[in-house]
């Protein structure tokens, strides 16, 4: 019996492993999600079945069984629900989902087991799991209220966020000198409480700009959570699940840093350069507009063309368009390519599946290091909806608080067209100073609206 | 449940070599695949769902505030897991 169990176990670590393996590959993604995703089906019924030997009562397998499935329901309905633009607000309250489990199952624990028998190890091991499920339960749900942009406070809570993170020190200090002082299971509920309240004020400082970051470290974070959990149960696939994704997320977490050229270091602290400094210049830009006719023209007697969207033209939900332009300019001989910035959209990756959503094909889709130092050779580029990732003022301006961010450099191409809705600055709150270049020329409007245009002007040419 | 039993030591194996593992694996992850990675991932985070599942089997019934508790925990886990599977193969759909 126990070797069935333990078989199971086994198998289901190394499909985590092999779903992992598969799902870093664009041909193997699909069946690696699948693969995991059955690794946690045999865990999870391993798990069951290794308890209902031991006697369970009825009600209890039926409760949980109950729970499964309607868990099952609600998530499947969830992950329908929201469109592919929310997709990283949904994947943070998914997180929180899961930081919320791992501290209700910590404190739970404390409260079940006899805290005398409890070295100061596994009370430690224990505790930090409580206190990093609530930090990354809060902090997720903050990070998902702000991509949605239903909270836009930056309120400088990093003093306090420190004093939070003393004050869950000094309580485990104090209950490891005085155990009498308060017993095991409260300390448990306080430190979670302290973490919920940490969570919050370590999140709200942080720059809608890094949010991207800041998930992908609470899903470190949560995955750490569950690897405690699994010492604290003895059980290996926990154990082994929870560390493969904190490592995964930690990297995740990196690479994402150096795309948008910020430190880990001030995103772990909560800084975040001041934002809105420079708000007001931009109603100080001389621009140069241009009209739908103009910018057919222009695309139409092209011979190379460059397409950067942003996150603007997925919430326009412009791809269509944009891909039906690139149609009609393909067929009359010119080269069109689509330059992602690897933070375009709200996250690394995010806009690849995007413009998949819309069926262009992955062979139009350049990254920005291809074609970076090739930019002249474009005789235009229109961007679509994007803003900080095109700004030059990363590379020339060490005052703009995008200073140091690699971009793609549109302005050395010949000519520039921004497909924009108003003046309004980007995500990062910058000025964009690519606006100012003689090159360059704005075509105010919704994205989808303009693109139409220009499809019909493209029509008549 | 004495075959489930970890020593420290084996313990500290399975942290280091999970931690090896999982740099290994996303190493070269081209960005294009980074956010149904990170959706993936998540999904298996939820694994603690077994913790709960574990309590809820191991509890007398009568234990009200525990079992409450841990019917919460496995229902949202259950909500991470499912959701996070899911909606990693929806993204993924659109790339094939």
């Amino acid at each position: 019996m126990t070797l069935l169990i333990n078989a199971s176990y086994l198998l289901s670590a190394v499909g985590f492993i092999l779903g992992l393996k598969f799902m870093a590959k664009p041909t193997k993604a699909k069946l690696g999600n699948m693969v995991s995703a059955i690794a946690m089906g045999i865990a999870i019924t391993a798990t069951i079945y290794w308890h209902s030997t031991s006697g369970i009562g009825y009600t209890n397998g039926l409760l949980v069984f109950l729970l499964l499935i309607s868990g099952s329901i609600i998530g499947k309905l969830l992950s329908g629900k929201f469109a592919i633009t929310q997709m990283p607000e949904l994947i943070s309250l998914f997180n929180a989902f899961g930081g919320l489990c791992a501290m209700i199952i910590g404190v739970n624990e404390a409260f079940l087991k006899d805290a005398n028998q409890l070295y100061i190890m596994d009370k430690s091991i224990l505790l930090l799991g409580v206190v990093l499920g609530a930090a990354s339960f809060t902090g997720s749900i903050i990070a998902y209220f702000k991509l949605s942009n239903k909270l836009k406070w930056q309120i400088k809570s990093r003093l306090y966020s420190i004093l939070t993170l003393v004050l869950i020190v000094v309580m485990s200090l104090l209950h490891y000198f005085y155990p009498n002082a308060f017993s095991f299971n409260h300390l448990a509920l306080a430190l979670g409480a302290s973490a919920l309240l940490y969570g919050i004020l370590f999140s709200v400082p942080i720059g809608g700009a890094d949010m991207p970051v800041l998930i992908s470290l609470l899903n470190a974070v949560t995955g750490l959570a569950t690897a405690l959990s699994g010492i604290v149960f003895e059980s290996t696939i926990m154990l082994l699940g929870g560390i493969l994704v904190g490592s995964t997320g930690v990297l995740l977490t990196i690479q994402m840093c150096k795309a948008m050229n910020r430190s880990l270091k001030t995103v772990l602290i909560g800084t975040t350069k001041s934002i809105g400094l420079d708000n007001d210049n931009s109603e100080t830009q001389e621009v140069q507009t241009t009209s739908a006719a103009e910018t057919a023209t222009l695309l139409a007697f092209s011979k190379k063309v460059a397409i950067i969207p942003g996150f603007g033209m997925a919430v326009a939900q412009a791809q269509k368009e944009c891909f039906e332009i690139h149609q009609r300019l393909e067929s009359s001989g010119t080269d069109v390519n689509y330059i992602i910035h690897p933070v375009a959209g709200r996250m690394p990756g995010h806009m690849n599946v995007l413009l998949a959503e819309a069926n262009i094909d992955y062979k139009y889709i350049l990254d920005m290091d291809e074609v970076n130092h090739k930019m002249h050779d474009y005789d235009a580029v229109m961007i679509i909806g994007a803003n900080d990732v095109v700004n030059p003022a990363a590379e020339e301006d060490e005052q703009s608080v995008i200073y140091g961010m690699p971009i793609i450099k549109a302005h050395n191409s010949k000519q520039v067209v921004v497909l924009k809705r108003s003046m309004a600055s980007g995500y990062s709150g910058a000025t964009n100073t690519l606006f100012d270049r003689n090159n360059c020329k704005l075509l105010f409007g919704d994205a989808k609206n303009s693109l139409l245009q220009v499809l019909d002007e493209l029509k008549k040419i | 449940m004495e075959s489930f039993y970890l020593s420290n030591i084996d313990g500290i194996y399975v942290i280091v070599f999970s931690v090896l593992i999982g740099i290994e694996l996303i190493k070269n992850v081209p960005a294009v695949l980074h956010t149904p990675l990170m959706s993936g991932a998540n999904a298996i985070s939820g694994i603690i769902v077994i913790g709960g599942i574990i309590h809820l089997l191991t509890l007398s019934i009568s234990d009200i505030s525990s079992i409450v508790a841990s019917s919460i925990a496995v229902l949202i886990g259950t909500i991470n897991v499912s959701g996070g599977f899911f909606v990693t193969h929806r993204m993924l759909s659109m790339f094939s």
